[in-house]
């Protein structure tokens, strides 16, 4: 068998984690080969190895039949790999020629010759059929963008083997389906490519082989052809998965929440938001279904306490909450599983149990006047943990130690611990594996059917339509129509979140 | 100083060349290592260094530029323990920083007395010759040349070969992504810890010099406090210049303009008390400072220890 890369037998612990073990891997030339797993199962740790950030305790790789040594990314330069990271490695503020060509600039005599690195960066993009200009700097690109920039710095190492790290978790639908067209084109050109994800659509539609990984160990290697959805996710869960999200219908009460009218700017000083109007009843969820960047964030920011409104209302139990502060609104009975968990929902650096009463810090028994009581606290961080399933060795370690569907968990446990009337989920399940993703969404059916009512933004339409009871669509800062979910086809959503209308569309009638 | 004869314009401004001139070079120091990622507020410290022993290389030798090489070769030894904590160990920077200045007061006072066997200040050696007549036999320009000296050359020069190097060189190129982002850095074969100590070492050759274009030139001896804050000034230029070296080249001027306008502004009988004048540097400086000249953007991982194979 020809190979291209045969991973035997490796090994590599980190403290307390056996991140891989004995794990064997291997590519075949000119194949789009998927490593499948859950957050933490140790996809990346490997794909680390054969890039040499990490080097492995036990265990040989082999490229083009030749055992070596990666010592460093050098390394795998030198023998053909590259490697385009999840979080990507490119400098800002420079531009996209010089972050092609650093490490391996064209000179001429002791000068950087940046009219070659144009050129050059030019050839090979028009060789893969990427539009992209040279001379753009990163921070004005698009993500998409920067990932053709990332990928196009391998190709300019020469490399004939591709690492991609969960590559479509940034991208939109369209820059997915772009992604696979270059990809397939790669291959053509005979470069063999490894996909990182867990995302079993995007496996489906992609590979040619999956490998699965779980808990650091491979489960199995499968034709992509030979296998299902299903089967894969049971393979990279362990369990029978239910990828349909199971409720009763909705019993929906009285109005809990209200947005009127409401206007606000975006932070370029435009109008992003033009005249909302929204009501979520207790007992139901409400989607918003939309295409990023249509006023969604703005709207969030406004009912949260974080935006000034220019006119209109937001009101929660017969209460205006309008311009008041965050503590107000949240003691109002709001509580907000936010878009970013990073930026806006822990603080990394502080342990969970500081982190489960984020909002709650200055109340009792958290709190006793100006000292904190962390008894309490860490007992109350335990019951969350406990019931939530927060994956972690105690309540000590910092936020940023978990993944991010522990993570996740622990935003989550403690927003629904306020005992909120409104649940606001922006995003809940971003980036998340199979197991917390079924396991959000069932808890925020709970929440519903407890007699919350619960605000779903997603830019995901399956995940809208598959919680919500009723959808309203955003477009352009306005709300363009709310169907009922039972009614309501992709094709319509579709259209009206592309700001077109639709014919059946009752006047008013639905509102 | 010899103005006699000389039209106070032309006063002016060949003292603000001579006052900017140590600025200058601690400024590009400052560059270096802030650009590679790296804070350094130890520049006041290796500029005390540098100008010590500038005097004693002199002393010693009896020649000056001897005495130079002993500036830069000092600068960079303490520039290398900033780098040894700060790259290697993780240190906080600023604190290795502060430390370095304090070290460098006492370490230069305890020496004095061992080399010198002198208290406050050292015996005066030979400076750096100039030739001034020959300057000002130069038509038009020549009075002003002749008020010069040769480190003003040096430190111009050395603005435009560091511009060089940072725009204009692969090694320019590297030394900037790893002040930005030394994990890309890596992740493409860039040796990140190589270059911060290439850099931080430099910074401090380059302080050094700037000691001994305070030490070995107007006067020519070494005196206890004689840099007083010139290493923070040299900072707030280099921010003030938004982390380039043309920028940092005129902030320096700026700030040495107030503080020449001080001292020539005392010789012109205006109706202010002379403590007026003596403010201005500092009133300058904290215009600067409160960032009334808008947003400077430093190097994105400036002052974050890279760990290798972290998460």
């Amino acid at each position: 068998m020809d190979f291209v890369v045969e991973m035997k037998g490796i090994t590599k612990v980190f403290p307390g984690v056996r991140a891989n073990e004995n794990v064997n891997f291997q590519l075949k030339k000119g194949e789009i080969h998927v490593l499948l797993g859950e957050n933490g199962a140790g996809k990346t740790t490997l794909m680390n190895i054969l890039y040499g950030l990490y080097q492995p305790d036990e265990g040989e790789i082999f490229v083009k039949g030749k055992k070596i040594n990666i010592k460093s990314p050098s390394d795998a330069i030198a023998n053909g790999i590259g490697m385009v990271h999840q979080h990507f490695m490119l400098v800002q503020n420079f531009t996209v020629a010089e972050n092609i060509v650093l490490g391996k600039e064209p000179k001429k005599s002791i000068n950087l010759d940046m009219n070659k690195a144009v050129e050059d960066t030019k050839k090979i993009a028009d060789a893969y059929g990427f539009k992209i200009d040279p001379n753009s700097v990163i921070e004005d690109i698009t993500v998409g963008q920067q990932q053709k920039v990332e990928i196009l710095k391998a190709l300019y190492r020469g490399a004939e083997i591709l690492i991609l790290d969960e590559p479509t978790a940034v991208l939109t639908p369209q820059e997915i389906e772009e992604l696979g067209v270059i990809l397939k084109n790669l291959v053509k050109e005979g470069k063999s490519i490894i996909l990182i994800t867990h995302k079993l659509k995007e496996v489906m539609g992609m590979s040619d082989r999956v490998t699965i990984i779980r808990r650091g160990k491979v489960i199995n290697t499968v034709n992509t052809k030979e296998t299902n959805i299903e089967q894969l996710a049971e393979m990279m869960v362990g369990r029978k998965v239910n990828l349909v999200v199971e409720k009763k219908p909705a019993n929906p009460k009285e109005v809990i929440f209200k947005v009127e009218k409401l206007e606000a700017l975006d932070h370029r000083g435009l109008l992003a938001l033009k005249g909302i109007d929204l009501q979520v009843r207790a007992g139901e969820i409400l989607g918003i279904a939309g295409v990023d960047g249509n006023g969604q964030t703005e709207l969030l920011e406004v009912i949260t306490g974080l935006r000034k409104a220019k006119s209109g209302k937001v009101i929660i139990n017969n209460k205006d909450v309008t311009g008041k502060s965050p503590k107000e609104i949240i003691e109002s009975g709001i509580s907000n599983i936010p878009e970013d968990r990073h930026k806006r929902g822990l603080v990394l650096k502080y342990s969970l149990a500081e982190n489960s009463i984020l909002g709650m810090h200055s109340k009792k028994p958290f709190a006793n006047g100006i000292m904190m009581n962390y008894a309490k606290i860490k007992e109350f961080a335990r019951k969350l943990i406990d019931e939530f399933d927060v994956r972690t060795p105690n309540e000590d370690v910092a936020a940023s130690s978990l993944s991010g569907g522990n993570q996740q968990k622990m935003v989550v446990a403690r927003e629904i611990a306020k005992d909120p009337d409104l649940i606001i989920a922006a995003q809940p399940t971003r980036g998340l594996d199979v197991g917390a993703i079924e396991y959000i969404h069932k808890r925020l059916v709970a929440e519903r059917d407890k007699g919350r009512g619960v605000l779903l933004v997603s830019l995901e339409l399956d995940e809208v339509m598959a919680l919500s009871d009723r959808i309203a669509v955003i477009y352009d800062g306005e709300i363009v129509g709310v169907l009922d979910a039972k009614d309501a086809t992709e094709n319509d959503l579709g259209i009206l979140m592309a700001g077109g209308t639709l014919e059946s569309q009752s006047k008013g009638g639905v509102q | 100083m010899n103005n006699t004869g000389l039209p106070i314009i032309v006063a002016l401004l060949a003292s603000t060349l001579r006052l900017a001139t140590p600025l200058i070079f601690a400024a590009l120091g400052g560059l270096f290592s802030e650009k590679s990622g790296v804070v350094n507020i130890g520049l006041e410290g290796m500029l005390t260094i540098g100008a010590f022993f500038a005097v004693y290389g002199s002393f010693k030798t009896n020649n000056p530029w001897i005495g130079i090489i002993f500036a830069v070769i000092s600068g960079a030894a303490i520039a290398a323990v900033h780098a040894f904590l700060s790259i290697h160990l993780k240190a906080d920077q600023t604190i290795s920083g502060v430390a370095i200045n304090i070290f460098a007061a006492a370490i230069t006072s305890y020496l004095l007395m061992v080399l010198f066997n002198r208290q406050g200040q050292t015996d005066g050696v030979t400076p750096l010759y100039y030739p001034k007549e020959a300057m000002q036999s130069i038509p038009v320009i020549g009075k002003f040349l002749g008020e010069l000296n040769w480190y003003v050359f040096i430190a111009i020069a050395l603005v435009i070969v560091t511009n060089y190097i940072f725009y204009k060189t692969p090694l320019g190129l590297r030394i900037r992504a790893v002040g930005e982002h030394p994990k890309a850095a890596d992740t493409l074969g860039i040796g990140v810890y190589g270059i911060r100590y290439l850099c931080v070492i430099l910074s401090g050759a380059l302080a050094g010099l700037g000691g001994a274009s305070l030490s070995l030139s107007n006067t020519n001896l070494f005196r206890e406090g004689m840099v007083s804050g010139k290493g923070f000034i040299a900072i707030a230029a280099m921010i003030f210049g938004n982390y380039k070296p043309f920028g940092a080249l005129w902030a320096c001027l700026i700030f040495a303009l107030a503080d020449a306008f001080q001292i020539v502004a005392q010789g012109l009988g205006w109706p202010f008390p002379t403590e007026f004048y003596s403010a201005i540097p500092f009133i300058i400086t904290m215009i600067v400072l409160s960032g009334f000249v808008g947003k400077t953007v430093p190097p994105a991982a400036d002052g974050i220890p890279y760990e290798k194979g972290e998460k």
